[in-house]
């Protein structure tokens, strides 16, 4: 890992901690981000932590992009001894895996896509030696994803599976974005997954959709009436696979206020999880279901 | 005191100078794309620099009031009118209960900011009360106008009407537009051949030109230095591990059209990024039409603070005009 500074324009600088994704990269940003936090320099105003990078902005009126510069060396020393285990949540997000709303997408964008032929889940599939759809519900299930960035629209989470390098599920982007995709698609380019947070562009493989909302600028919804968007970096997502009178019935359920997400508070130890993966997961898994 | 919305216009929404603070959530600053045209509005009706204005794309609104007010209209040159009346812009005039305010069709640039005494007064939603359509965040319930809307304006004097802005204090983009840009984030991925015809080509406004970003062809596609592509970042040449996104940073999708963030960006994307537009200029992009053309004109950050100190003393001199 080999981090590099570059300014972004006079209000902006930009730091790459690795060009290749890890959760190392993503806890040396993090760790950054957060010590950047505590220093308080005057003349920041933003701190966003990214997958593999962050960036800060400032005010260059306050204080020189020089000076800025070399406060963010300073930092990189000493967040390089924080330990990599974060306060975290694990979240259970249900998926309706094929549906209806992102098929119809899909197919209005066919021409844009790798294989036109064929569909974005049963293509992914096909390319990442999964045994068809089913196969890959299984794969993108059966490990949960960790929250590596909150960004591209708002709340907006870009979601790392927590497997072996080998396994992890990866599909390119559309060859061209799509000016369309529905609320709370369940998306994924690169190794990343995303739920889209608010319907728009985008140029993500789409599998399937959430009927769990996770952006609300009213706060009406009740696991947003704190904050309106719900995932923070370190946040980890378990997807459960539901069939079609499970998501109308959640739909159901949100909407009259009833649906309670299924969330536990954990700590998330890098070094503990790197040396037994699918064992720790187990353990979180154990976690969120109360065992 | 409220206006009432008769035609809403292209795309007319309430803007003020932005919501810092929450771009590594992705809710981006959002604000009038021209900041300094936004702040002459206000100062001209008597208003603080940064209350609530509307922004009007390309179009202007129609607008009846409820109440006496003092309005300036700023930025694009999209002329305004009382009850059929012609009135200048960059300068205060009065619109008394009852008239009507309308636009003729635009004349120059492509923002307008119509700044009304006391300012629209909708929630202040995280700290702004500047729209973010995307995410249906802030301004008149998160959207642009509606013909029908009634919009609240907040209590304020008004400043007398003919005070006025000199023309050399207006600033506006030449032709082509030069956009001065530091290189620097993913700059290394290109060849030393493709940065230099980069800055030789006209590039022309293209039409997804929006608050988002505006998108620039006619350029000569940009050559790649090969690599092998890091893991996680996609099988183009063009993708990075999905990173953030500078205000102003310039990302060049498949090496073929440049996109300029602005005020409403995605906080982040798998794109590279050849650089970043200087934030003198951001005001800038926010007056080019589409089909207009534009340069991009390196500098260093020594003269990317100069410009930033030259347009701060702009406003110090607008300011001290009225």
């Amino acid at each position: 890992m080999k981090t590099r500074y570059s300014y972004g324009g006079d209000e902006h600088i930009f730091v790459e901690c690795d060009e290749e994704m890890s959760l190392e990269a993503f806890f040396k940003s993090l760790s950054m981000a957060t010590a950047i936090k505590k220093a308080k320099i005057k003349g920041v105003t933003e701190i966003c932590p990214a997958n593999a990078s962050m960036q800060v902005k400032f005010d260059p009126d306050i204080i020189k992009p020089s000076d800025m510069l070399k406060e963010l060396k300073a930092i990189e020393k000493a967040a390089a001894k924080a330990k990599p285990i974060i306060k975290s949540r694990i979240i259970e997000i249900p998926v309706l895996y094929n549906d209806p709303w992102t098929h119809e997408t899909l197919m209005r964008f066919r021409e844009r896509h790798q294989d036109p032929k064929s569909i974005d889940i049963e293509y992914t599939a096909r390319i990442n030696n999964l045994d068809g759809v089913d196969g890959f519900i299984k794969a993108h299930s059966g490990a949960p994803w960790f929250v590596s960035m909150v960004g591209f629209v708002a709340g907006l989470p870009f979601l790392y599976q927590m497997v072996d390098r080998k396994r992890q599920i990866q599909s390119p982007k559309y060859l061209r974005p799509r000016t369309d995709t529905p609320k709370l698609t369940v998306g994924h380019g690169g190794c990343f997954g995303c739920i889209y947070s608010v319907r728009g562009a985008g140029g993500y493989q789409m599998f399937g959709i959430t009927p769990v909302p996770i952006y609300d600028p009213n706060q009406k919804i009740k696991h947003l009436k704190d904050f309106m968007c719900l995932f923070r970096p370190g946040d980890i997502v378990k997807w459960k696979p539901i069939d079609r009178e499970e998501y109308d019935a959640t739909v159901a359920a949100v909407e009259k206020g009833k649906f309670k997400l299924k969330m536990k508070d954990v700590t998330f130890d890098l070094s503990e999880f790197k040396k037994d993966m699918d064992g720790y997961n187990a353990k979180l898994m154990g976690a969120l279901n109360g065992r | 005191m409220a206006v009432n919305v008769i035609k809403p216009g292209l795309s007319t929404t309430v803007q003020d100078l932005g919501r810092p603070g929450y771009y590594n959530i992705g809710i981006p600053l959002s604000g009038g794309m021209d900041r300094l045209a936004l702040k002459a509005a206000n100062l001209l009706v008597g208003n603080k620099e940064g209350t609530a204005v509307l922004e009007a794309v390309f179009m202007g609104p129609e607008l009846k009031f409820a109440e006496d007010a003092t309005v300036a209209v700023t930025g694009a040159e999209l002329p305004p009118r009382v009850d059929g009346e012609p009135r200048e812009t960059w300068t205060s005039f009065k619109v008394k209960k009852g008239q009507t305010l309308s636009f003729d069709f635009l004349k120059k640039g492509a923002r307008a900011y119509i700044a009304i005494s006391g300012g629209i007064d909708v929630p202040v939603v995280l700290g702004s009360r500047s729209t973010y359509t995307l995410g249906a965040l802030g301004g008149f319930k998160g959207r642009k106008l509606e013909a029908g809307d009634k919009l609240p304006v907040g209590k304020g004097r008004g400043a007398k009407e003919g005070r006025t802005i000199p023309e050399k204090l207006r600033r506006a983009p030449g032709a082509p537009a030069e956009l001065r840009m530091l290189p620097g984030l993913y700059w290394h991925r290109i060849t030393a051949s493709a940065g230099k015809h980069f800055f030789e080509d006209t590039w022309k406004v293209a039409p997804e030109a929006d608050r988002i970003g505006y998108r620039f062809r006619g350029g000569r596609p940009l050559e790649f230095v090969p690599r092998e592509q890091p893991f996680g970042a996609g099988s183009d040449p063009s993708n990075i591990v999905d990173a953030c996104y500078p205000y102003g940073s310039i990302q060049v999708p498949g090496g073929t059209e440049p996109i300029v963030l602005h005020r409403d960006a995605v906080s982040g994307g798998g794109y590279f990024m050849v650089g970043t537009v200087v934030s003198a200029d951001m005001d800038l992009i926010g007056q080019l039409q589409p089909h207009t053309t534009a340069r991009f004109v390196e500098v260093t950050m020594a003269q990317a603070l100069k410009a930033r100190k030259d347009q701060a003393k702009l406003y110090e001199k607008l300011k001290a005009s009225l």
